[in-house]
């Protein structure tokens, strides 16, 4: 009877299989994109509101390609910490791994040993050591240097009307990111917007530092308007700077307008009460996105990462630069229209 | 206290690692097979090496807690030379006279000017982690040769054993031989139960410390030698925190922390306890917060339950005592 019974148990479980193997779609929902894919979605440290969003946006697009996908990570942003994961990553037999960098170095070795297991890698976020970009197919990135800069001069123009003189509230002296931005806001200036000018002449002569110091920033702020009276716009390409500068033109109710590179949660009462009119950054939402699609055409292999390669996410196509990086483009900006979403984010 | 008990703490440690192994393969598929077995002593493997010196120097009464720092600076110092054109084999050997330096200049401040250890090397922590830095800058070496690499995170041909395990075999057989079956050892014990009665026997105590302290930190850099290979870097951030992990091992191993006991292999089954919890934990997706808590659980059971047995039996004796 036992026997029997068992017989028809494993009978039913054989024809069960048989319909389920049926009922999974044959061709994929996305054209290009195999489903079923198993990704591994890995932060510099898991807990932090930025990746959170990160995540969120690579979730969004495990749903569309029906992937399943993972959000695992340390809980220190340190190399040696992801290690721990992308080896277990490795023993769970992933498909895929898209991974923000907590350490350009230390997790190559990792990401090669993966490669070989047939794990196709994608950074995204925060790529690894140029001379070590192998080790992975491709690296989805915020922004090129110079359109983080010339981003930020767009922005300032609209709100100033296209005319006036402007200035730069910066981090330190010593910082590269800001330094190649701004570098890249002096020519765009003089060829784009006629009408608007630097107030110390050049760019550099108008380039003030807070090191990304609140108190310093908001004293730097404040020499600006002494020293240049008649300034119309503040451009800070830096989260603390651009904090800064918000407090101290609401507390001193200064006419100067004021855009830069900010974290919207921080920016959002100075959005909605109109001290500034737009910030930007870029969007950790869509960067999770863009590469999970970047990671999951290379696994379908229906792309490849070579330079001058491209792929579609969403329905926007991305192409691949030099070094084997793909740029989201401009960042992301934040207005009164849709503060009230991304404060809550990041 | 002699042999009350026949079954010992190192025994437990054994059967217990067993258990994790057994549990370990029932909860997931990915756990026992030879891939991680890789992945588990490649995780281990400074720990291990550190661990074998720091087993001597806890039964010898002394405690080292500089060792991360140590490891750190062997491989900044491995890193800075050879950024400075210096060839692979030779930054090699400076990382590890550094580690050895650094073991000496602890041994001395302990033996010689006669500080309590655990001062002594708190303050050796933040000094060799800040030399890190100074060293390095906030700048990681990497580009390391590629032939040398390799030896980081392959396997030995052939074998599914990474290649971290030769060092750590060699070294473990000399620390067992050693401890176990030589004067030395003997003598290790001997000072860990009472220094006094160890000097008045004609044990050369501050010597041997002095030896002890100088084998951790000469262990310790051949542990950041291990870690630079394997991380393909040389980093001022690198090993955080490993002194914790080696000296919960240690004790967890069965090693008293007042010193006069202790068994090598206790301490080897519990470092490859404590890897294979932590790779059977992360294959079955517990959070990374968790595993924190399970090394320090370890660390806080390992002093608390033999003090715990103690007091118990004291306590039973003390009743024997009264009732006769």
């Amino acid at each position: 009877m036992i026997k029997k019974l068992a017989k028809v148990v494993a009978a039913a479980a054989i024809v069960g299989a048989l319909v389920a193997t049926a009922v999974t779609p044959a061709s994929a929902v996305v054209p290009g994109i195999k489903t079923g894919l198993k990704i591994a979605i890995m932060p510099k440290a898991v807990n932090i509101g930025y990746f959170t969003a990160w995540n969120k946006g690579a979730q969004k697009a495990c749903k569309e390609i029906g992937a399943k996908c993972d959000y695992v990570g340390p809980t220190e942003a340190t190399g040696p910490a992801q290690v721990q994961f992308i080896n277990k990553i490795i023993q769970q037999r992933y498909d895929v791994l898209v991974i923000s960098a907590a350490d350009q170095n230390a997790i190559v070795p990792s990401l090669n040993r993966a490669k070989a297991r047939g794990i196709t890698v994608v950074t995204s976020d925060a790529d690894v050591a140029a001379a070590s970009s192998k080790s992975r197919v491709v690296s989805v990135l915020p922004a090129a240097s110079d359109r983080i800069g010339t981003a930020q001069v767009d922005w300032i123009a609209e709100a100033v009307g296209k005319k006036g003189s402007i200035a730069v509230l910066s981090a330190a002296a010593t910082a590269a990111n800001q330094n190649a931005w701004i570098a890249a806001m002096g020519p765009y200036l003089t060829k784009k917007y006629p009408n608007m000018s630097w107030v110390g002449g050049t760019v550099d002569k108008s380039t003030f530092y807070g090191d990304d110091d609140a108190t310093k920033s908001t004293a730097q702020f404040a020499a600006i308007l002494s020293q240049y009276p008649d300034v119309a716009g503040i451009i800070s390409p830096t989260t603390v700077g651009v904090l800064a500068a918000a407090i101290e033109k609401k507390a001193k109710n200064a006419k100067v307008k004021v855009t830069g590179l900010g974290l919207p949660s921080q920016m959002a009462p100075y959005i909605e009460d109109g001290t500034t009119e737009k910030v930007g950054l870029w969007n950790p939402i869509d960067l999770g996105y863009v590469a999970v699609y970047a990671a999951a055409r290379a696994e379908s292999g229906t792309f490849n990462g070579r330079v001058g390669s491209s792929f579609k996410a969403g329905n926007k196509t991305y192409k691949v630069t030099k070094g084997g990086i793909a740029f989201l483009g401009d960042p992301f900006t934040f207005t009164k229209k849709n503060i009230a979403t991304f404060k809550k984010i990041y | 206290m002699k042999k009350k008990y026949t079954f010992g703490w190192d025994q437990g440690v054994a059967i217990f690692l067993l258990m994790t192994v057994v549990i370990g393969s029932f909860v997931s598929e990915y756990f026992a097979n030879f891939d991680n077995i890789s992945f588990v002593i490649q995780d281990i493997a400074e720990i291990a090496i550190i661990a074998l010196a720091m087993t001597y120097l806890i039964i010898a009464g002394e405690i080292d807690l500089s060792v991360a720092s140590i490891l750190c600076l062997s491989s900044a110092t491995l890193g800075f030379l050879f950024r400075n054109g210096a060839p692979f084999e030779m930054a090699i050997l400076g990382g590890l006279l550094v580690g050895l330096l650094c073991g000496l200049i602890n041994g001395f401040l302990v033996t010689v000017v006669g500080l309590p250890s655990l001062a002594v090397t708190i303050g050796t922590l933040a000094l060799f982690r800040g030399l890190c830095y100074a060293l390095l800058g906030n700048e990681p070496v990497n580009e390391l040769p590629e032939e040398w690499i390799v030896l980081g995170y392959e396997n030995i041909p052939g074998t599914f054993l990474p290649w971290s395990t030769i060092p750590l075999a060699i070294l473990a057989a000399i620390a067992w031989i050693v401890l176990h079956y030589t004067r030395i050892g003997r003598w290790t014990f001997a000072i860990g139960i009472n220094p006094e009665a160890a000097k008045f026997s004609g044990i050369p105590v501050a010597r041997m410390k002095l030896g002890l302290f100088a084998v951790t930190g000469l262990m310790s850099g051949v542990a950041g030698v291990v870690y630079t290979l394997r991380f393909a870097s040389a980093s001022p951030d690198g090993a955080v925190g490993y002194e914790l992990s080696v000296i919960a091992a240690v004790l967890f191993g069965g090693v008293a922390i007042a010193g006069g006991v202790g068994t090598l292999w206790g301490v080897l089954a519990a470092v490859l306890s404590l890897g294979a919890i932590r790779s059977v934990l992360q294959l079955i997706d517990f959070s990374a917060n968790a595993l924190l808590v399970v090394s320090g659980a370890l660390l806080l059971i390992s002093v608390v339950v033999p003090k715990a047995i103690e007091i118990y039996q004291s306590r039973r004796n003390s009743a024997f005592v009264t009732k006769i």
